[in-house]
């Protein structure tokens, strides 16, 4: 009887064990990697004239960025964007670049200072950062005519850039097969 | 009990606790809340030069911040 007892306290106590391990995997584990499909995300533009939603990009190559104004690499990343919008949009490249501010002032006040020519729209209340679940700031997904993933940069350095654009060049060109 | 069953439970114990404390995880989109000047570990320049120089003052002395000074052998 005591033995029982035993070894059922150990057993709970292992099954807890493997509880604990498995709420902290799955919460590591929820990422958008490569070949996943685009989590469903819609936001409101900067100027609030109107709600985009990731769906309506289906059947286009989407460079998606996630940015905030206290994100420090975002500074370099919005000139690199500017030129993927001047070199890639004739060829049919949607750029979307979400701000995850909490506050739309911040956003703005950002935007003055570094102008975009491409999309940009506003998630104050995170919903899509959360969906993706973002590995770091500024995030950048790039998003096949099928609506997959089809690469992730986590944060942004100068050599991505050259990466970016070759796969993006990569992807417009199957497309245009 | 056996060694390796108190050890077992003795960490799924620690493992719990570890897991109920009061840590937070910051996703790497809510870190604006981080940057925020009143989450700085320091505080501001100017209020850091301000504070020095009340202290200097008050503590003249005894030399508030570095070596004392004052020649007379007191210090």
């Amino acid at each position: 009887m005591r033995a029982q007892r035993r070894s059922s306290s150990v057993r709970l106590a292992v099954a807890a064990l493997a509880a604990v391990g498995a709420i902290a995997a799955a919460s590591t584990a929820l990422s958008l990697t490569n070949g996943d499909l685009a989590a469903a995300c819609s936001v409101p533009v900067v100027d609030g004239s109107r709600t985009v939603s990731l769906a309506e990009y289906r059947g286009q190559v989407v460079y998606l960025d996630f940015w905030a104004s206290w994100c420090g690499p975002c500074r370099e990343s919005f000139p690199f964007m500017n030129e993927l919008q001047r070199d890639l949009a004739g060829r049919g490249l949607q750029i979307l670049a979400i701000s995850v501010d909490k506050t739309a002032e911040d956003a703005r006040r950002f935007l003055a200072r570094y102008p975009a020519q491409f999309t940009v729209a506003l998630d104050t209340g995170a919903a899509c950062p959360a969906a993706f679940q973002l590995q770091g700031m500024p995030s950048s997904y790039i998003i096949d005519k099928s609506g997959a993933v089809r690469a992730v940069h986590a944060g942004f350095r100068n050599r991505d850039r050259a990466e970016i654009r070759q796969q993006l060049l990569e992807l417009l060109g199957r497309d245009a097969k | 009990m056996t060694l390796a069953a108190r050890l077992i439970v003795l960490a799924a114990v620690v493992v719990a606790l570890l897991a109920t404390a009061g840590c937070a995880t910051v996703q790497p989109w809510e870190r604006g809340t981080l940057a925020k000047p009143v989450m700085a570990i320091e505080d501001p320049a100017h209020e850091t030069a301000q504070k020095l120089r009340t202290y200097g003052a008050k503590e003249g002395g005894a030399s508030a911040t570095g070596v004392g000074g004052g020649g007379c052998g007191c210090n």
